[in-house]
């Protein structure tokens, strides 16, 4: 009697406990179906450059095949055309000597103040790093009529110099507002522990915070190094000249002559004008993220 | 090494005051422990000597020179902080050369330095690890290490064994003490512990609310407290108190607990409590001098019965709970003498170790 | 007794102003370095956004020449013009139905992300993220082909599922439609990154005691993870809000503001007026109307980042 009554529960509890991981199952099939779906809707463009740029010419004018796929085998032609024949290099290189004088400038300047701010407090700190929050929201097109002006008396007008000197505006309050949050991260007995061990401001930025912040350090430059990359309204608002131009405007303006529209030759140099991010997001997609989430979640 | 001296240090914030004119001095090669509770500005005392908090007002000295106003580098003293403070990129070694090259010492003498603070803290194996792979204790000695290789004039230690476990922290601070006899260097060390402050301490500075309550070795403030606040805080479990007036009996005094209880003060106290008479005081006597009546026969015991409440086995002793005038009391008794809960049990008073206190001021009568 | 403290009181000030107070100015020093490091900020804010923002406010008022100033008149002129209202309008339906989708779409993909394995979370999060980490100029390239008319990906699998081609970028409406379709696209990803962070912030017992509770699925989300994630999401949407608003790459590579300026946000049209036009105080004053609007977004953003600031502690 006993026997019976003891596994009347445990068999019901048994079945329940089946249906609950068959649900749990169904749920997992419903996420991954859902999230392939989207995955689609996300990659979807990016994987139609890529089979573009792999196309001939040829294929690419034929109206009735799948233009989804490779039929007439896949060639580097468009890549071929677009190095040779196109300042797209040039624009590669420009871009390249703004990105790295951009990021240059942005981390001194921002883990400067970083530390300052973060650590040391003098008067209007915590108004200034209000403020730099502040001008982190304001947006490239708001001012980029007034900074055409500044830019022009400057006599950087159609220079990438000019780039150099306007990026930061877009780089430094956002790199100095998370460099802020890592540092003050930082256990205050660190640097009073470096102060007692005879540690100078410079010390202590250099062989404590630096280090240890290093994290931190990465996040904010590949953000400095994507926005640089990717800015598209100042260069367009201020380079002309083909031997200027950065890589955003030049693949989107210099390489379509007339109406003809070389659509392989274009998602070859739209490709490879992406692939440094793309790079870069591939092998520290942890430091990416940290410090794209950084914004909201720290300060 | 050296000695150091506070003279009327005093620490505001605004218009708080933290530390209220404190006056100490430590002799060369001593051991003191600050100790008090949490806030009573035993740590911002600490920070005052080592320079990372501005001196409000008064003197601090070191080794003769008045270090009011230099910064913690040129103090010459060392630190050792609760969460350690170790440089998390750093390896051991280079976390204990760090002072040593940045005050520019040649190569070999750091070396030697650290290898020999090394050996005393038998840490010499870890040498080329980072913190993250030590352990709390492991830790705790390179933060240690860190302050030795300095060979500064003071050591400074604040809480530095409340983030270990009860067990490493016992075995941590017979490490601390075997440390400073073999270097001998003047140490000021602060925690809220009582028992820390009285295993390591060569002298005890008790701290509440930024005052200094006593100064004394660790069993001066037992068995000698100045104040109610410190006989309540040194010793566990604390002091008994219960409010009880002084009455005189004959030539003998005798102090009424309540109606029906009263205690004979000790004949060698009398004369120190005769001015009292007639006086509400509070009368304290420790757990250990309550106990069961068998055994006990010196002294100046007496008896009297008492309900428990609680009774709590420690295995070495059994610690009983009741009440006189309402005022929850613990004794402390054999384990095969312990009654029962809800039981009588007759105990026995050691009136040798009474303490008055005079309730308004706190003091010690 | 009152004497030594009198003498004490004499003499500790005595000897601080006599030696020069080697702390103090340690601490001085302290707060001149902090200064100076802040210093080079403090250039770049004051020179490239603070004074160019009120040369902006000046340079509105001029005339096209720059030579006269005529007060609010680019203002008037910008606001007696059908094409300038239809500019706020698109902006602003631009702006609502972007953000909610991309909102939206973020939350669907955070969860599901969240729901699956911990170990397979981080290879669907890299690849969901792709859109944001392409420069936005040169994907847009990518989807500006696509919608290519004749010979490209959208109309042939339209075409070869049996319907018409869809005239994308050419009709205002559809054109309308692909802007902000890339606008998901592109800003999506970035919501899914932060919900996903804000969901692994709510700690496993809140949901753990619910469901001894007895609360479902959908109860849980209603009752733990949107309080829970309320800050964040109005951060977030809020963030995306002014991006969003102040929008030019999509509309500028794929319609330029057409077809009819049907299209135009703000920062396409000051930049056709201020750059193509020539004429730099009317786009100055074109860009300026989305000031209030930014100002207010910010205003709430920067509120609920110190709220959540203090929840974190």
């Amino acid at each position: 009697m006993s026997s019976i009554t003891a596994s009347v529960p445990s068999s019901k509890a048994m079945r329940s406990g089946a249906s609950l991981r068959r649900s749990r199952r169904w749920a997992l099939y419903a996420s991954y179906f859902f999230l392939i779906l989207f995955a689609i809707f996300f990659l979807a463009p990016p994987y139609y450059m890529i089979v573009t740029a792999l196309k001939t010419d040829g294929e690419m004018a034929k109206l009735a095949t799948n233009p989804w796929f490779i039929y007439d085998g896949v060639t580097l032609d468009q890549f071929r055309i677009l190095l040779k024949n196109t300042d797209f290099l040039i624009y590669f290189k420009n871009t390249a000597i703004v990105t790295v004088c951009v990021v240059a400038i942005t981390m001194v300047v921002s883990v400067l103040a970083a530390f300052a701010l973060g650590r040391m407090r003098f008067w209007g700190s915590s108004m200034l790093a209000t403020g730099i929050f502040l001008t982190y929201l304001v947006p490239d097109t708001l001012l980029f009529i007034p900074m055409f002006q500044i830019v022009k008396t400057l006599g950087l007008l159609n220079s990438y110099w000019g780039m150099v000197l306007v990026y930061p505006t877009l780089t430094v309050p956002f790199c100095t507002w998370i460099m802020i949050g890592y540092f003050q991260s930082i256990p205050k007995e660190l640097d009073e522990a470096a102060l007692i061990d005879g540690a100078g401001h410079m010390q202590m930025l250099l062989k404590i915070f630096v280090p240890v912040a290093l994290p931190g350090i990465i996040a904010a430059m590949i953000f400095a190094f994507t926005v640089s990359w990717a800015a598209f309204v100042y260069p367009m608002a201020f380079l002309y000249s083909s031997d200027q131009q950065v890589l955003t405007v030049g693949t989107v303006t210099s390489l379509i002559r007339g109406d003809v529209y070389k659509w392989g030759m274009l998602m070859a140099g739209a490709l490879l004008a992406a692939a440094p991010p793309l790079v870069i997001y591939a092998f520290l997609m942890d430091y990416y993220i940290a410090g794209l989430t950084a914004g909201a979640t720290k300060g | 090494m050296a000695d150091v001296s506070l003279r009327n240090v005093v620490k505001k914030y605004d218009e708080v005051v933290a530390v209220a004119s404190i006056n100490l001095e430590i002799p060369n090669h001593e051991f003191v422990v600050l100790v008090g509770p949490s806030g009573c500005g035993k740590s911002t005392t600490l920070r005052m000597i080592a320079g990372l908090e501005e001196i409000t007002g008064g003197e601090i000295e070191i080794d003769g020179s008045v270090v009011n106003d230099l910064p913690p580098k040129d103090r010459d003293i060392a630190m050792v902080f609760q969460n350690y403070a170790l440089y998390p990129h750093m390896t051991v070694a280079e976390n204990m050369s760090f002072g040593l090259k940045l005050r520019k010492f040649p190569k070999a003498e750091i070396k030697a330095r650290v290898d020999n603070a090394a050996r005393i803290l038998d840490i010499t194996e870890l040498l080329e690890r980072r913190p993250k792979q030590l352990s709390g204790g492991q830790r705790q000695r390179v933060a240690m290490g860190r302050a030795i290789v300095r060979n500064p004039k003071v050591f400074l230690f604040d809480e530095p064994l409340s983030n270990l476990d009860a067990k490493l922290r016992v075995q941590m601070r017979t490490e601390i003490k075997r440390v400073h006899q073999k270097v001998q260097t003047t140490t000021v060390y602060v925690t809220h512990d009582q028992v820390e402050a009285m295993t390591l301490a060569d002298r005890v500075v008790v701290m509440n609310a930024g005052k200094i309550e006593q100064i004394g070795t660790p069993n001066d403030l037992y068995h000698h407290p100045a104040t109610r606040f410190v006989a309540g805080f040194i010793g566990s479990p604390a002091m008994n108190f219960v409010p009880a007036t002084v009455e005189s009996n004959g030539d003998a005094l005798r102090v009424r607990l309540t109606d029906t209880l009263s205690f004979n003060v000790p004949e060698s106290r009398t004369a120190r409590y005769k001015p009292h008479v007639g006086k509400q005081v509070t009368f304290g006597l420790r757990p250990e001098h309550i106990t069961e009546t068998r055994g006990h026969h010196n002294g100046t015991g007496q008896e009297f019965n008492a309900l428990l409440d609680v009774v709590e086995p420690m295995g070495m002793e059994t610690m009983v709970y009741f009440r006189i005038a309402g005022t929850e009391l613990c004794g402390r008794v054999e384990p095969t003498a312990a009654g029962n809960a809800g039981e009588q049990m007759a105990l026995r008073a050691n009136l040798d170790h009474m303490h008055l206190i005079d309730p308004a001021t706190g003091l010690v009568l | 007794m009152a004497d030594t403290v009198q003498t004490w009181g004499s003499t500790v000030p005595g000897k601080a102003t006599a030696k020069p107070n080697r702390m103090q100015k340690f601490l001085r020093r302290r707060s001149t370095i902090a200064f100076l490091m802040c210093l080079p900020l403090i250039l770049i804010i004051v020179c490239l956004v603070i004074y160019p923002a009120f040369y902006s406010i000046y340079l509105s008022m001029l005339n096209k020449a720059q030579t006269r100033f005529i007060g609010l008149g680019n203002f008037t002129f910008l606001m007696s013009r059908d094409t300038f209202w239809m500019v706020v309008q698109q902006s602003t339906i631009f702006a609502l139905t972007a953000v909610f989708f991309k909102a939206l779409i973020g939350l669907i993909t955070a969860h599901l992300v969240n729901n699956l394995p911990a170990k397979g979370q981080r290879k669907w999060r890299g690849m969901l993220l792709v859109p944001w980490v392409i420069p936005l100029a040169l994907s847009t390239l990518g989807w500006w082909w696509m919608f290519d008319p004749t010979n490209s990906a959208f109309n042939y699998t339209l075409r070869s599922l049996g319907f018409d081609g869809i005239p994308w970028l050419s009709d205002p409406y559809w054109a309308r439609f692909s802007v902000i379709l890339v606008n998901v696209w592109y800003g999506a990803p970035f919501f899914l990154i932060m919900y996903l962070a804000a969901l692994k912030s709510v700690p496993e017992q809140l949901y753990e005691a619910a469901s001894i509770d007895g609360a479902s699925a959908w109860q849980k989300f209603v009752h733990i993870t949107l309080p829970m994630m309320r800050n964040i999401i109005a951060i977030t949407v809020l963030f995306s809000m002014i991006v969003t608003f102040a929008n030019f790459d999509i509309v500028q590579i794929m319609t330029a503001g057409g077809p009819r300026n049907m299209t135009h946000m703000f920062a396409t049209y000051a930049f056709l007026l201020g750059i193509r036009s020539g004429d730099l105080p009317l786009g100055a004053a074109t860009s300026l109307f989305m000031f209030p609007i930014l100002a207010i977004a910010a205003v709430f953003i920067l509120r609920g980042v110190r709220k959540r600031g203090r929840e974190i502690g």
